[in-house]
């Protein structure tokens, strides 16, 4: 190659690489608008709302005066219900992504099944609110209570939970089950030895993603009755006269911290603006609190598999 | 193949395919064949790529049946009860039992190096830890690997070298006293160094265990093996004592094969 080629070579190269340093920049343009965005709000409602934030703010009712005003029964409630869609999703979404990946036979049924798991994760929330208010409150009776709120969340994060323990399980190599089936293994072995545990990352990761978009919402929870206003606790197991039944809570009325936040920026005056804020900061860390446990148990799981 | 049949001197028999065909979906694989397997000796499968030397080693531990659409026709007949290991009366899951398998790539479980080679057994419904530690034990040692790996049995089996990994393979395969044991390609993914003791293995192997084993490389075949068939497009071409074989093929196309004029 002679100098003249080389120079021209050398050229081309340098015209490729300015394109290259321009996406880069226009890439981190892109990431900084939601990132900056998402910041922004955190931070606006962090000043306006941090000061509020006290111990007291924490074990008050909700209250007609801003300052004597709390999220107890917020974070109660939200607590509650989501340890209700916890134990209701978890196990049937863990078990059908399963059965759908370890045991359905491939077919056209299969299919349908599985078009229709990707659309419900599409379904706007406010529908299995409505789905919930018939079934849940008055078919089977539960009434407006955390069980029907758990349920209508655990039913709105089926799919994500579906979809995250098939993707997990799709990951673990062929290889690896070939090898398991060759020591005699059946499938429920397979699952039980292998499958679960070489996912439980992938699937954990799934159910905790899947729960803190459920503790957010707000629609179906006010569809089937939530109360915006409420000054009392679930009653605890065996507490107070006549002594509470173990599961007596389930029925009880409540409500949820999106609906705490949404009732109290209804308000006209300013004070409540800033509980509003305050709320709004602690949803957030609760949410920003099961993304870093989901990311945790991520790492600490995955430590160990690698194929 | 009659020649090597009609031999007197020959030992008694493994496993015996008898008109065996298979099926992916209407791809015919397996075209009609006919081969004896030894007890305690090793036995070597080898053919141009694409001839189905893995199909027909995953027909002896029903792999197929893991994937919709296979069908075998046939019979392989397992020896010394005459099960025949195709029909749908008899469950995988007992062939699999008594017959393990050794894959191309080395793949342990993400589990420790005891639990990899525990694994048969807990299968079994083993229970008694000193069983299980003993079996273990032997397992590796039977592998060439005890030595290697005594003092980190609870490490992962993931941090062992690819040669290890494949020891370690052998020895979960051997844990559970198979009857048959099944190899594809077993050092197609390892050094020189390490497929040279894994060629060791394999021959310490047939003392107690019968060997199937399918491999690329015509030394390997020559070197380890006691019988040698060659397969083509399906077919079992030619299948004979390895020497012979070797030296003097009955038919053109193993002479062509082996001579490296074709393959
Ligand atoms: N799952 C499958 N579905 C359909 N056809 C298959 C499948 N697996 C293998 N085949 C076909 O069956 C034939 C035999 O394949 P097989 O894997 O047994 O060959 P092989 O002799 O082991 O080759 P190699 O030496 O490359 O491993 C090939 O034509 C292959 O394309
Ligand atoms: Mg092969």
């Amino acid at each position: 190659m002679n100098q003249q080629e080389l120079q021209a070579l050398r050229t081309l190269i340098a015209a490729h690489k300015r394109k290259d340093f321009l996406f880069g920049i226009l890439g981190i343009f892109a990431l900084m608008i939601g990132v900056l965005t998402f910041l922004s709000l955190f931070a606006n409602m962090a000043i306006e709302g941090l000061g509020r934030i006290d111990a007291d703010f924490l074990t008050s009712f909700p209250s007609r005066r801003a300052a004597n005003a709390g999220i107890l029964s917020a974070w109660v409630g939200s607590t509650l219900v989501m340890l209700v869609t916890a134990f209701a999703a978890v196990p049937i979404g863990v078990a059908s992504g399963i059965y759908l990946e370890e045991y359905a036979p491939k077919n056209w049924m299969t299919d349908i099944i599985e078009i229709n798991i990707s659309n419900l994760a599409g379904v706007p929330s406010i529908i299995y609110g409505l789905l919930a208010l018939g079934l849940f409150v008055y078919t089977f009776g539960l009434g407006q209570s955390i069980l029907s709120a758990g349920l209508t969340l655990a039913l709105l994060i089926l799919p994500v939970v579906i979809v995250a323990t098939r993707e997990a399980i799709r990951s673990i190599p062929q290889i690896i089950r070939e090898g398991a089936y060759a020591c005699g293994a059946t499938t429920w072995q397979v699952v039980r030895d292998h499958i679960v545990p070489y996912s439980s990352a992938g699937i954990l990761t799934g159910i905790i993603i899947g729960m803190a978009r459920a503790i957010g919402e707000t629609a179906p929870i006010i569809t089937i009755g939530a109360l915006t206003f409420i000054a009392f606790l679930p009653p605890a197991p065996f507490a107070g006269d006549p002594p509470a039944g173990m599961f007596d809570w389930l029925f009880a009325p409540f409500t949820v911290m999106p609906i705490q936040m949404f009732n109290w920026t209804s308000r006209p005056e300013a004070a409540f603006a800033t509980n509003a804020a305050a709320a709004g900061f602690i949803l957030v860390l609760m949410t920003l609190a099961m993304n870093g446990l989901a990311i945790w148990l991520r790492y600490r799981l995955r430590k160990n598999i690698n194929w | 193949m009659n020649d090597a049949a009609n031999h007197e001197s020959l030992p008694g028999l493994k496993a015996e395919a008898r008109n065996l065909n298979f099926f992916y979906d209407k791809f015919h694989a397996l075209k009609n064949i006919n081969m004896p397997v030894y007890e305690k000796k090793v036995t070597a499968l080898i053919g141009p790529s694409g001839c189905g030397k893995s199909t027909y080693l995953r027909c002896f531990n029903r792999m197929h049946d893991l994937y919709p659409g296979n069908r075998y026709e046939g019979a392989i007949e397992f020896h010394p009860d005459r099960t025949n290991l195709l029909s749908p009366k008899v469950d995988p899951i007992e062939v699999r039992m008594r017959i393990s398998m050794v894959f191309q790539k080395p793949n342990p479980f993400p589990k420790s190096i005891f639990e990899n080679v525990a694994y048969g057994l807990r299968v079994r419904g083993e229970r008694t830890r000193s069983v299980i530690e003993d079996k273990v034990e032997m397992a590796l040692r039977g592998a060439a690997l005890w030595d290697e790996v005594k003092d980190r049995l609870k490490e992962q089996g993931a941090n062992l070298s690819g040669g290890q990994q494949q020891r370690l393979c052998i020895a979960r395969a051997l844990a559970s006293d198979p009857e048959l044991m099944l190899f594809d390609e077993p050092t197609s993914a390892l050094d020189p160094i390490a497929t040279a003791s894994i060629e060791e293995l394999v021959s310490e192997l047939k003392e107690k265990v019968t060997v199937l084993i399918v491999t690329h490389n015509m030394q390997q075949a020559a070197r380890i093996s006691d019988f040698t068939a060659y397969m083509y497009l399906g077919e079992m071409v030619e299948f004979g004592v390895t020497d012979q074989i070797f030296i003097k093929p009955q038919k053109k196309q193993t002479e062509d094969y082996i001579t490296g004029r074709f393959g």
